[in-house]
Parts: structure tokens; sequence; C-alpha cells
């Protein structure tokens, strides 16, 4: 695809997929890239803040939230391969004075990778191939939040923008999971104050996966999908995991 | 004891609580079911919640016009400001007819309020008559569930129980003849008790009369067979029509159970003949958390339970994880308003996933509202090891350099530390979960290298 010097979309990734899936990051580059967007990743960003938030210090985010809008304010749009930091970045930031503009126009023009593709860029299908039985865990911010997909508690049309985006691989096989939007547990700072439920939490979310013969557990959300993969790991349980923009990104090249 | 400690302590039976997970996801199912076979579910939710909406707003207006209708029909009105003077209205009301026995159908008002033991302590026998209730009551506990107060119990559990209190066989746990025992021993409390207690489920200010909604039919025996009926009911329990009970009524009970209505919804508007009938309204904290203006909107809550089916928590943590008289999520935002500090892991007890939201029938946004009391409690709680870590945090966040440097330093630390050390004790984080694997470079590093 033909790359347009405009929009001019910046690149947000979260500190932990910084620090430990740099994959993810270069996969949702080169995504965007192969859809003919303009990237640029600001190298000044740090966090979005929301660890500290959820743990009930959103009043401490200030300077994390100034630095956040400082850095992204110039461009057109903000893409970020994860729904919870993008909710957080729009729903949970304290108001930062003498940048309200900034920080509306903000909360506008920053959106979740497969939102930002079926919304924005109007992506309609994907074509390529990638032959595998995939199982998604829609992460809850993203779902509920965000509204990435029907939530299964509503009377509403059944709707997912990443299956949207992913049902026209070829050889993809969806697999149908029994509690299809139910919580992995994780849950920030909850993975360790309520360490006994997280655990149980994602054991319960890996069966599901499991019994119905899912080959990668995918994601939009790589803090959900480290700690299952984490439980996984730890209890020899064999499934890959991945980010949808691998899947996407491996898919079209 | 807080929220992870009893959580860790009921996940320590793996079956049961498994088995109780899948017992109230079961219920949550049915009420999908049901719902989603409403076409106009949604648009009842978002009405429900504006009737509530109004309701907050005049709650003065509509008070007053129910005491005044509810008069007119004969009923007397009392009004309780808290715990402790709902139950001497309700003992001064028993020590004027001269009763020792009373039967008293569901109620979380009144466990709210521990009228039983205030009772009993002066020497009133008090029978719960919900068969859940009465199971509870044998085992001298609280209910675990607003709508299912025994789900924490198994069929053989209440065998053990109605073998050793009514003398059931050994080891029956047929539930037909099990239900029977409850039956012939609760009767004759039926036929004794000269007062009957319900709670309430809809006051309505236009005609002064209540509405009581049961599966078992206890109210009924309860009230019909009694010379005098006590109702009590919390303030926010108005509506203002008659007509806005064909939204709640609807619901109700899909929302609660998955059934399109409960077995018994029962009008009371004035006493019988030569009877009595008395309702005391109750504020105790309600006014408070009307106050409140993130957290009023709690108020709408119709005491359904179908926050507590649908919360991965609770089915997986059990009602008394929770040790407040309404547990759950709805349990977790209304709690912290009675006591802040004695509730104060309780909006922490939630991984803010939205389910309760989405299945709350009056719309109220319960993980918003445990999301702002998270903030409450740690102003609260004044400056901490943890206050300091989050500023120390913020510090790290809004500096570019500070950021690459600590992420460095924890990359090249877990990097370099033995397994031992990673995973110690007091990293919980680790005790049941592998870390991924490190990359050789951080994302940052790679861009600056390959497109910086």
């Amino acid at each position: 695809m033909k790359k347009l010097d405009s929009p001019h979309i910046a690149l947000f990734i979260p500190c932990y997929v910084d620090q430990f899936y740099p994959k993810v990051g270069i996969a949702t580059l080169e995504l965007l890239e192969k859809l003919g967007c303009k990237v640029t990743y600001p190298q000044g960003q740090t966090c979005c803040g929301q660890p500290m938030a959820n743990a009930g210090f959103e009043r401490n985010t200030e300077g994390t939230t100034r630095h956040f809008i400082e850095t992204f304010k110039e461009y057109d749009y903000v893409v970020a391969p994860s729904g919870s930091c993008v909710l957080h970045v729009k729903e949970h930031t304290p108001a930062i004075p003498e940048l309200e503009k900034e920080q509306a126009a903000l909360h506008h023009k920053i959106f979740e990778l497969t939102e930002f593709i079926t919304d924005v860029l109007k992506v309609e299908r994907i074509d390529g191939s990638y032959p595998h039985r995939v199982g998604y865990h829609a992460s809850c911010h993203g779902q509920r939040g965000l509204r990435l997909a029907s939530s299964s508690e509503l009377n509403e049309e059944p709707f997912s923008k990443a299956k949207k985006l992913l049902e026209n691989l070829v050889g993809l096989e969806w697999v149908e999971l029994t509690r299809t939007d139910e919580c992995c547990g994780f849950g920030g700072t909850f993975a360790v104050t309520e360490e006994a439920l997280s655990i149980q939490m994602g054991k319960d979310r890996l069966e599901d996966h499991l019994v119905h013969g899912a080959e990668i557990l995918a994601g939009g959300d790589m803090s959900c999908v480290m700690h299952l993969q984490g439980i996984a790991s730890r209890n020899k349980q064999t499934l890959q995991f991945k980010h949808i923009a691998e899947i996407l990104n491996e898919a079209i090249s | 004891m807080s929220h992870p400690v009893q959580a860790a302590e009921f996940l320590q039976d793996a079956a049961k609580s498994k088995w109780h997970d899948e017992t109230l996801w079961f219920v949550r199912d049915k009420r999908d079911k049901i719902s989603h076979s409403v076409p106009e579910w949604e648009e009842l939710r978002e009405l429900a919640s504006k009737i509530k909406d109004n309701v907050l707003g005049n709650l003065d207006t509509y008070l007053e016009d129910f005491e005044r209708n509810a008069t007119k029909n004969g009923i007397k009105v009392h009004w309780a400001k808290d715990a402790e003077e709902h139950n001497s209205i309700v003992l001064s009301i028993l020590e004027e007819k001269n009763c020792k026995a009373i039967v008293k159908s569901k109620s979380i008002l009144t466990e709210e309020c521990h009228l039983n033991p205030y009772l009993e302590k002066r020497g009133i026998d008090v029978v719960d008559t919900d068969l859940g209730e009465r199971i509870v009551q044998f085992l001298n506990q609280s209910p675990s569930h607003i709508v299912l107060p025994a789900i924490h119990l198994k069929k053989g559990d209440i065998s053990k129980i109605f073998h050793e209190k009514l003398h059931t066989e050994e080891g029956n746990e047929d539930p037909t003849y099990l239900t029977q025992a409850a039956r012939i021993h609760l009767r004759e409390k039926f036929l004794g008790a000269k007062v009957a207690i319900t709670g309430v489920n809809f006051g309505i200010a236009e005609t002064g009369e209540f509405v009581v909604c049961t599966n078992e039919g206890n109210a009924d025996m309860g009230v019909h067979l009694a010379e005098v009926h006590i109702a009590c009911m919390g303030i926010e329990k108005i509506i203002p029509k008659r007509e806005h009970l064909s939204v709640f009524l609807r619901l109700l009970a899909r929302s609660a159970t998955g059934q399109s209505i409960t077995n018994y919804t029962s009008h009371f508007r004035s006493p019988a003949a030569g009877r009595e009938m008395h309702i005391i309204l109750v504020d105790n904290g309600r006014t408070a958390q009307l106050g409140r203006e993130t957290f009023r909107n709690s108020l709408k809550c119709i005491r359904c339970g179908a926050c507590m089916n649908t919360c991965p928590i609770y089915r997986r943590s059990g009602g008394f994880s929770y040790e407040s008289t309404v547990p759950g999520p709805i349990g977790s935002i209304l709690s912290p308003g009675l006591d802040l500090k004695k509730y104060s892991t309780l909006p922490f007890a939630s991984t803010l996933c939205g389910s309760c939201t989405d299945v709350c029938p009056v719309k109220i946004n319960i993980h918003e509202q445990l999301y702002a009391w998270r903030q409450e409690i740690t102003k609260a709680q004044g400056t901490s090891p943890k206050s300091l870590s989050m500023m120390m945090g913020n510090g790290i966040f809004k500096s570019p350099l500070a950021y690459k440097i600590s992420g460095t330093l924890m990359r090249a630390a877990l990097k370099t530390l033995p397994d031992s050390l990673i995973y110690n004790p007091l990293n919980a984080y680790g005790k049941s979960r592998d870390l991924p694997q490190l990359p050789k470079e951080s994302f940052k590093n790679w861009y600056k290298n390959n497109r910086g």
C-alpha cells in the first residue's frame, strides 16, 4: 500500500510492552506501515500512569499525564497495541491545567490498534494466511471499556473488531469459548494484592482455551497475555501466546 | 481479616470453590438467556435507571407522599435514622403486643440492622422463613448472597444440618424430602407467630402501597396468619408510581435468577379488619450516600444480586469473604460509605472488568465507583510506603531519562539475579506465575538502532 504523509500517527508503546515484548511493538509498527500509515514512535514517551491510578493514586499522576500530553500533542493520531492503557488515558487521567485543549483533543485522537484499523482506517477485511486455531482473549478494558466487542451481558448485536480483522485470514480457525468474555484475573496490582484469586481466574481462562483446542491464545493486551502465559509456563501447558498485531503482521507478509 | 486472606482461604477447597463458581455462572447464564429474549431489554434498563434518577433527586418529596398515602390507607408509618432506632421500633411493637415469637421473611435490611441478635438478646424467638435463610440461621451464619442466602452450602451440608436440627434421616440428601421437613417445621412457626416481619422491594409513593417479591410464598404465609405485619424498608426503595412497577418487575426476577417473574409478587395496601400493618422507613447511612455525588447512584440498587453472579471474584471467593451484609460488587461500593476503614480492601477486590456494570438492571456504574472508592481510600490512609512508591513512580514516568535508567536497571537486575531471588516469597507475582523471558533489548532501543 502507498504510504501517505498525512495523517501522522504516533505509536504509543506501553511500558511493559517496551520492556518485555519489543516484538509486539515492532509488529504494531510494521503492521500500520503495511496498511499505508506514516508512523513515528516519539522516543521521549514513558508510561500512561495506569498502575498508579488503579491502585488509588490518580492524584499522583499529574506529572506523568502532563508528560504524556506533551509527548503526543503534535500528532494527528495516537495508536497503541493496548486497550487498557488507551482507556486509562481517556478516562482516568487527572485534568492538567494549561493543557486542557490538548488533553481534550488527545482523548479523541487516541485509539487502540484494532479499533484504529476498523474505525479510522476503515479496513473492512485483511487478507493473508494464518493456518492456526486461535483462541482470542477479549481483555476487559478494551471489551467493556472501549467497546471493542459486544458484551455478553448486554442485549446487543454480536460484534468483535478483532474477529473482523482475523476472520478472513486463510486457514485461521476462530475458537469459540464457553465464557466468551470472562476476565483473566490480571487486573494490574490485583495480580499481586489478590494473588490467589488472580491465579485461579487465569487457570480457568486457560482451561477454556485448552478444552476447545486452541493452539494459539491471542489478545489485544499483553498484560493479560503475560499473566496467562506465566501461569501456563509454570504449569507446563503447551499453548502459544501472541498479540493480535503479531498475527496480522505475520499473515500479511 | 482482609478480602485477599478470606479469598485465599475459600480457594483452598478447590473442588468446592469450582462448584461455587459454576453454580453461580449457571444462574448468570440463565439470566443472559432470558434477558436476551426481551428485545427492549436495554431500553428497560435505561428507563429504570432514569426513574431512579428522578427518585434520588426528589427522595424527600416521594417519601412524604408515601407517608401521607400509606397513613390514609391505615398503615402506621415509622421513621428510623439508623439500625438502633429501627430495632427499637420493632421491639416496641412486639412489647406492646406481648409477642415473644416472630416469623420473618427475607429482608437484607434487617440483616444490615442486625435485628435478629438484637431481638434474641431480649428473649424473642426469631424464625427466618425463607428456606435458605432458615438454613444459615441454623448455622448461626448470615446469608452469603442477597438472593441465594445458602449458596455456599451443598446438599450434603444441608442434610447434615437438618438431621441435627430437624431429625431427618441421616445421609438423606433428597431435596424433596428435605424441603418437606422444612415445610413441616416452618408451618408450626407460622401458626404460632403473632407478628410477621417482611422486607420491601418497592414502596409506591402515589398509592402508599408496597410490594414484596418472593419465590416461596413465605412472606404471604407469615403476614396472613399474623395479627401484625411489620415491613422494613430502606428509604431508597421508593418508586413514584404504580405503573413504574411494570419496568422494575420485568427487570428484577430476570436479573436475579433468570425467571420471568418471582412466584409471588404481593401488594400490601392496608391492613385487614382487626389487624395492624406497620412500615419502618430506614435511613441508616443512605442520606449520607445520597450526599456523595460520585457514589449516590449506588442507591438505585434493587437487590437482584446479578452483579454477584457475574463477578469473577465473588464466584471464586464466596460471599463471606466480603464480611459485609451486602457482598459482591454492589456491596463493595455501598459498604465503604458505612465504614471506610473496615471495608477498605473491598474496592480493590476487583479487576475493574466492568461485567457488574453491564449486567446491572438499573445501570449503576459499579466498576467506576470501585475505582473512585480506591482514590478515596488511599487519601484517607495518608502517607504509607505504598503512597511513597507511587510518588516515586510519577517521578520516573514524568522523566524520559529516569524511565530509561530504571527500565535498564530492572532488566539488568532480572537478567543477573538468581531465580531464587526473583521468585522469593515477597514476590507475589512470581509465586505461581513465571515472568516472561527477557528480550535482549527494549523496543525503545530497537527503534533507536533501527529507525531512529
